[in-house]
């Protein structure tokens, strides 16, 4: 897991993805070959704005083993303004939460390899309501 | 060359516990604690967080509102009394997530309290020698306290950055340090909870420190209390700050805009420089600002600022006493395992 | 191209088979098979086995060596594949079996599923199953897949109006199937507020929205057609049998209450078995969250899309309405052996057409199953007919 983790450390900490120039299709994760334009495609790295809405959402309570503290948690499919979909935890109540709900991305912690091990961080996101 | 703080940020976590919860768990009289330590509630991370997450949302605040381009910044420090890793830097994941490139000098800093000012001061001999363009001053805390000690009221969260280089809106005038070897407050490799000398970390550690480095640099800059429009001392407790405020002349007026403590508890390396970030919020050009922060074992880092025109573009908003403001409250249980405190399988 | 028959069927029970190793599930259901198809064995000219995940529940790779030896075809030196596209990996080796034989390169081949869950825990378990989503970008994130699937039933609920109602109805009616198949794990009827009562797994799926993990084996004999009559006069005939990919992650999909995948496998399906949604009798449906049976009506054709939860309101889907959806209990009451249940519901559909599936018996000539993998990336129709 740790080379894993580490070579998307860029696309993790912050909303780093990638744009078709042929299409103006933008992905992320990052891509490196356009689905759409195939061997026409001109990919080019991307970053995206930390903001979006909720699109949909779920609060999840069967979490796996990493995630047991957490319990529950918020998954949502963010899209991300002028960006593309994203999954990402959303940190507010299960009250709050809300599809078109407006969040913006967060620094965060995602879950640790127990506690001698690597922490792993990434974005997740908050409301942004104001 | 004139330089100083040319932006700032701050970041403190949404969750709040009273004072009079704690003080119900541990059989206490919950006003002795609001009078005796002067702190009504703290900040506590959500499980999520810790001093790098922090530090990252500080320091992000100050590149977006200055919109400096990350791979200006010429230096990282990180100040921490918890920084997540014992060996492993939380200066680099500042400075991946932050997407400052891979030609930056980073290093983490501790020193109790005041690992954050001791960052500042690096930074700015960086950037009068020239080494640097911008350096990146950070001073985050997720605290520890052993459960049922006094500590446990005060021990909070959150930090503060800043990004120091010339065009300032706060230009440092003058800074130094006193220092000496003090065990006041201490934590041992390995140990999950602090320790302290009860009051001893008052009267020689605290005062001393706190005292001496503010005296010495009004009298080396030839100014008296009544010259500076704000005062910020470290505030580990709501009690501290304000006596030695007193003592050195100041009156509540010049103080009370970054007495943070009592509503948000002592964030440690952030304490004094979140602080001084509320008085930065409603800072005016010309105005004169003395920040003092202590770190245990022990020191003290004095400061002059004087804020400069270029404050009044500098956005503000949300300002740090809107964030202390804001935030919901739990209960000593929720805290427990938000702290990691219940030992799990 | 040859045409394809079913001449035996066989199946393990499903469910958590404490007593039972992996080989000894497997050898089961692939002598009841043999047994059933009136096979001696060494007719067999090849095996093809869906599997997913050996590599994490036995820490066994080389499933279809290991298979080919203990079921004694190693001896005669019997090719053995195995194939693996998450839960859909029955489905797949049904379908490369298939192929094997509509080429004319093999006469005579058996097409086994089968997973062992069990000997793990839940919690590994649960990560096991992610691994059947985008691992990098969905299941670090804690994006199970029953979230992913909660995901999909939210946004039905808001553009269509379906409800937690309707998908409870859908477990509710597979249970009451369930109960009238022998090799069920779950024989017993539950109620919709059984369902809504139960605690949440993932919002607005709770955990009878849910199919169980279970241990479990089935396998099918496929022979060409002139091979397959010197064996039985109750012919089954795969009509076709098609495979369609879609994007792995929801993230990347343009509407995550259709799956692509089942809509292009599905027409597909039809063309080349030359009948239309209308003309099934009898379906299949890889209920692994029942909203996936709302969504499956709808992408399969049988529905336009939106109204899929209708269906299960107006009682069509039921044992005896007009177009029964899953008699045997589908993976929600019959059990989910991941790996094995494209094939065990090949196995429930022969039954239907011949006319042997017992108190669940429905009218039917032409039937239909859908294995769908992890949340819909890999989908494989299969046609069946009596002519
Ligand atoms: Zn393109």
């Amino acid at each position: 897991m740790l080379p894993r983790f580490w070579r998307k450390i860029k696309y993790r900490y912050d909303i780093v993805g990638s744009v078709c120039e042929t299409c103006n299709t933008k992905y992320y994760p990052p891509r490196n070959f356009c689905p759409i334009c195939r061997r026409r495609s001109s990919i080019k790295e991307e970053m995206f704005e930390g903001k979006g809405k909720v699109l949909s959402y779920t609060v999840v309570h069967d979490t796996p083993e990493e995630y047991k503290l957490e319990k529950p948690y918020i998954i949502a499919l963010i899209e991300l303004d002028n960006g593309p979909v994203i999954t990402s935890q959303v940190v507010c109540s299960e009250n709050e939460i809300r599809t078109g709900m407006r969040v913006k991305k967060a620094f965060r912690k995602y879950f640790e390899d127990g506690e001698d091990g690597i922490i792993y961080y990434g974005t997740k996101f908050v409301p942004d309501e104001d | 060359m004139k330089a100083g703080v040319v932006a700032y940020g701050t970041y403190i976590p949404r969750f709040r516990i009273r004072a009079e919860e704690i003080a119900r768990v541990w059989g206490e009289n919950p006003e002795n604690i609001r009078s005796g330590l002067g702190v009504f509630q703290k900040s506590i991370p959500d499980i999520d967080e810790d001093t790098a997450t922090i530090s990252v949302e500080a320091a992000r605040e100050a590149i977006e509102r200055s919109g400096i381009d990350p791979e200006r910044i010429g230096a990282i420090f990180v100040g921490s009394e918890s920084h997540p890793y014992a060996v492993k830097p939380t200066a680099t994941i500042v400075g991946d997530a932050l997407g400052c490139g891979n030609f930056f000098h980073a290093a983490d800093f501790e020193f109790a309290c005041k690992a954050g000012t001791a960052g500042i001061q690096t930074c700015l001999g960086m950037v009068k020698s020239r080494m640097i363009e911008f350096g990146l001053a950070i001073g985050a805390d997720t605290s520890q306290s052993a459960p049922g000690d006094p500590l446990e009221y005060s021990a909070s969260a959150g930090g503060a950055a800043f990004i120091i280089g010339d065009k300032p809106i706060a230009e440092i005038e003058s800074t130094l340090s006193f220092t000496s070897d003090t065990p006041d407050f201490w934590r041992r490799e390995g140990q999950p909870y602090p320790s302290h000398g009860g009051r001893f970390t008052g009267t020689p550690a605290y005062f001393r420190h706190v005292i001496s480095a503010a005296r010495k640099i009004m009298e080396e800059n030839g100014y008296k209390a009544e010259d500076f429009d704000y005062a910020v001392f470290h505030q580990p407790n709501g009690k501290f700050p304000v006596r030695a405020a007193r003592m050195l002349g100041f009156r509540k007026e010049q103080i009370e805009q970054g007495l943070v403590v009592r509503m948000v508890g002592n964030t440690y390396s952030g304490s004094s420089i979140l602080g001084f970030s509320a008085v930065l919020d409603i800072a005016k050009p010309g105005e004169k600002v003395l920040l003092v922060s202590f770190g245990s074992g022990a020191g003290s880092d004095a400061f002059i600022f004087n804020i400069t025109d270029r404050i009044e573009s500098y956005p503000r908003k949300p300002a740090v006493w809107d964030k202390i403001n804001q935030g919901v409250h739990v209960d000593y249980s929720t805290y427990l395992k938000l702290r990691k405190k219940i030992k799990m399988k | 191209m040859e045409r394809v028959a079913i001449i035996g069927v066989g199946q393990s029970e499903f469910g958590e088979l404490w007593d039972s190793g992996f080989r000894e599930i497997v050898l089961k259901a692939g002598i009841d098979a043999i047994e059933d198809a009136g096979l001696e064995g060494k007719e067999i000219e090849a095996i093809y086995i869906g599997n997913m995940s050996g590599g994490r529940y036995l820490a066994q790779e080389h499933i279809a060596a290991l298979i080919a030896d203990y079921s004694g075809l190693a001896e005669l030196g019997v090719p053995a594949t195995r194939v693996e596209a998450a839960d859909a990996s029955g489905g797949l080796a049904l379908r490369q079996a298939y192929l094997s034989v509509a080429s004319g390169v093999h006469d005579i081949v058996i097409a086994a599923g089968a997973e062992k869950v069990t000997d793990v825990g839940s919690e590994m378990t649960t990560d096991i199953m992610a691994s059947s989503a985008d691992r990098e970008w969905e299941g670090f994130v804690g994006a199970t897949i029953p979230a992913l699937y909660a995901l999909m039933a939210r946004k039905h609920f808001e553009m269509y109006g379906t409800t937690p109602e309707d998908l409870a109805r859908v477990s509710v009616k597979n249970h009451k199937n369930g109960a009238l198949n022998p090799k069920a794990q779950f024989k017993r009827e539950i109620t919709v507020e059984d369902v809504l009562n139960s605690p949440k797994v993932a919002e607005p799926l709770r955990l009878l929205d849910c199919a169980p993990l279970s241990d479990g084996a089935a396998a099918v004999i496929l022979a060409n057609e002139k091979i397959a009559r010197e064996y039985t006069d109750n012919l089954v005939f795969i009509k076709s049998c098609t495979q369609a990919s879609d994007y792995l992650a929801l993230h990347s999909r343009r509407d995550i209450t259709t799956m692509e995948a089942v809509r292009k496998a599905a027409s597909l399906a039809y063309k080349m078995a030359e009948v239309s949604s209308q003309n099934i009798d009898v379906v299949e449906i890889h209920d692994s969250f029942t909203i996936a049976e709302i969504m499956a009506y709808e992408d399969l054709g049988f529905v336009e899309k939106g109204k899929g939860a209708e269906l299960i309101r107006e009682g069509i889907t039921e044992l005896d309405g007009s177009l029964p959806v899953n008699p045997s209990g589908g993976l929600k009451a019959c059990g989910h052996a991941i790996g094995a249940t494209g094939i065990r519901q090949a196995v429930e559909i022969t039954s239907q057409l011949r006319g042997e599936a017992g108190k669940r018996q429905v009218d039917c000539e032409t039937g239909l199953s859908l294995n769908i993998g992890g949340t819909g990336a890999t989908a494989v129709v299969t046609i069946y007919g009596v002519v």
